[in-house]
């Protein structure tokens, strides 16, 4: 037990979660811009809009994170010189949220037009009858019913980011938490098991109360028809 | 639906709107194109040595094609270990035996957390220092992490799958005399399989996605053949981009396979139902919800 306890005073585990949650942090508003932008695109009148947006999707939606992050880090940065300012940490760090964000904006941008399916015709038939054109009854009406419909795709995105933080490691984040356990069992092979289960728990924790959050907001924020 | 409501049948003058506004969409949309290849060109990656590599057999016989094959065999095992695991617990989840179901649960939501890369670099180092197992450990490593991750999401479907059953199905079973397991296995099981055929196809995608993650421990598939034979050479941008077009051709052709399945499904039902249209019908709602409730997404 002893020897158990002493991994939690030689490395700095609450710290590698934290860089998860910062890495979500940042990946979730950029996946929420870019998905919004993109789901508009795809609800638009112009067929064009819609072959840019439905590329996106599909294009990023069945690339393995693993390339895109790889991408980044070894295309961008490794061979193109593209930074993101900062030092190296900092760089490599912000080229992972960028790759984070890059895929699952396509999530989102897919949640978001699942939610636009639960706006009732009548919705939009009303906004064109008072006069508004497309954005303002995107802006005004659509959107903000369509978001609260998409509650529960978007909280599954956010689950599924939140985990997938995790594949930072291939983008020489080394302080996050795989990272991080990745060196304790390979220095620790005493404790393989206890480590793994205490990173595991880690993250159930993290992620069952996004859940329960999601369940009880969509509940919450369901729109009354 | 969703594409139409927002806006009426254009009239003649919203016509020609739409119609600049798609010319300076379609304009944008290859501005982007030409500013990654001029991007690319200018920053000299666009060289044809950098690319035809990729289009010799030697590259293809000694790299892509060996890794492609680890990738597909990880992504099998990982298909077939994952259905198997998740109808043991998704009707592990439907006993009325309160221990298995507590049981089920408590495994099906601990795996459902638990990041995919955790359990590769655990597996990985658990397995070399604890089992002898034949072959790649590697290998073993990202299958197991697959199954226990896939697995719980295909036990969620298959529950899901069965509660979405009209209730009839199950009385008439137990009318006819069967118990409650056999209602369960002769009836509601195989339908629910059925039902869900679409939302476990969509699942494959994230398998295969996700075997890419056997890069960080090493495993030979795909990726790692790509890096390792681009990075002496100065072309990993290149073998990147061809990887990630490997791997968009497969599961594109999945999804498209998904969609023609949830398709055939729903008329199926509709002639056996006789249902009107304008309602979802049991296995197109079914396709919906089942995709995107099931946190699925990767």
């Amino acid at each position: 037990m002893e020897n158990y306890l002493s991994i939690f005073t030689e490395y700095d585990i609450p710290g590698a979660f934290w860089v998860n949650i910062q890495l979500t942090f940042w990946a979730a508003i950029g996946a929420l811009v870019l998905g919004t932008i993109l789901a508009l695109l795809r609800i638009s009148p112009v067929a064009s809009f819609q072959a840019i947006g439905a590329s996106y999707v599909n294009l990023v939606r069945n690339t393995p994170l693993t390339i895109i992050i790889l991408f980044a880090v070894l295309a961008l940065y490794g061979q193109l010189g593209f930074t993101l300012g900062g030092d190296f940490q900092a760089n490599f760090f912000r080229l992972s949220v960028l790759g984070l964000a890059v895929y699952h904006a396509a999530f989102v941008c897919e949640a978001i037009r699942s939610g636009v399916n639960t706006v009732p015709l009548g919705q939009a038939e009303a906004a064109r009858a008072i006069g508004l054109g497309f954005m303002p009854a995107a802006r005004l009406i659509i959107l903000p019913q369509a978001f609260r419909g998409a509650i529960v795709p978007l909280g599954n995105t956010l689950i599924a980011l939140i985990k997938n933080s995790t594949v930072a490691a291939v983008g020489s984040v080394a302080t996050e938490s795989s990272s991080v356990m990745k060196t304790m069992i390979e220095f620790r092979s005493d404790i393989v098991i206890p480590i793994f289960l205490t990173f595991a728990i880690g993250f159930v924790i993290i992620v069952i109360p996004v859940g329960l959050l999601t369940t009880w907001l969509s509940k919450k924020l369901a729109v009354a028809r | 639906m969703s594409a139409s409501i927002l806006f009426d049948t254009p009239g003649p003058k919203a016509r020609r709107r739409i119609l600049i506004i798609n010319i300076v969409g379609a304009l944008i949309a290859v501005g982007i194109v030409a500013w990654i290849f001029f991007g690319l060109a200018a920053k000299g990656q666009m060289q044809p040595e950098q690319w035809d590599d990729f289009i010799q057999a030697s590259t293809w016989k000694n790299y892509l094609l060996p890794g492609l094959l680890n990738t597909v065999k990880a992504a099998i095992l990982g298909i077939i270990g994952s259905v198997i695991f998740g109808l043991v617990f998704g009707i592990g989840r439907l006993s009325q035996n309160k221990l298995i179901n507590g049981f089920s649960t408590v495994i099906v939501e601990f795996f459902r957390a638990v990041p995919v890369l955790l359990m590769i670099v655990f597996f990985n180092v658990f397995f070399s220092r604890s089992l002898e197992l034949p072959g790649d450990t590697a290998l073993w490593a990202v299958v197991a992490a697959l199954i226990f991750y896939n697995g719980s999401v295909v036990a969620e479907l298959v529950r899901s799958g069965v509660h979405n059953l009209p209730k009839g199905q199950r009385e008439a079973g137990i009318a006819i005399g069967l118990t409650r397991g056999m209602s369960l296995r002769y009836i509601e099981i195989p339908q629910a399989l059925v039902a869900m055929l679409p939302a476990l196809i969509g699942q494959f995608v994230v398998i295969l996605k996700d075997s890419a993650l056997g890069y960080i421990i090493s495993f030979n598939e795909l990726l790692f053949f790509a890096r390792t034979y681009s990075s002496p050479n100065g072309n990993v941008l290149q073998a990147l981009i061809v990887t990630a077009v490997i791997f968009i051709l497969i599961n594109f052709t999945l999804s498209k396979i998904a969609e023609q399945v949830s398709k055939r499904l729903s008329t199926r039902v509709k002639k056996a139902k006789n249902a009107p249209a304008v309602v979802g019908t049991t296995a197109a709602t079914f396709a919906e919800t089942g995709t995107k409730d099931d946190a699925k997404e990767q």
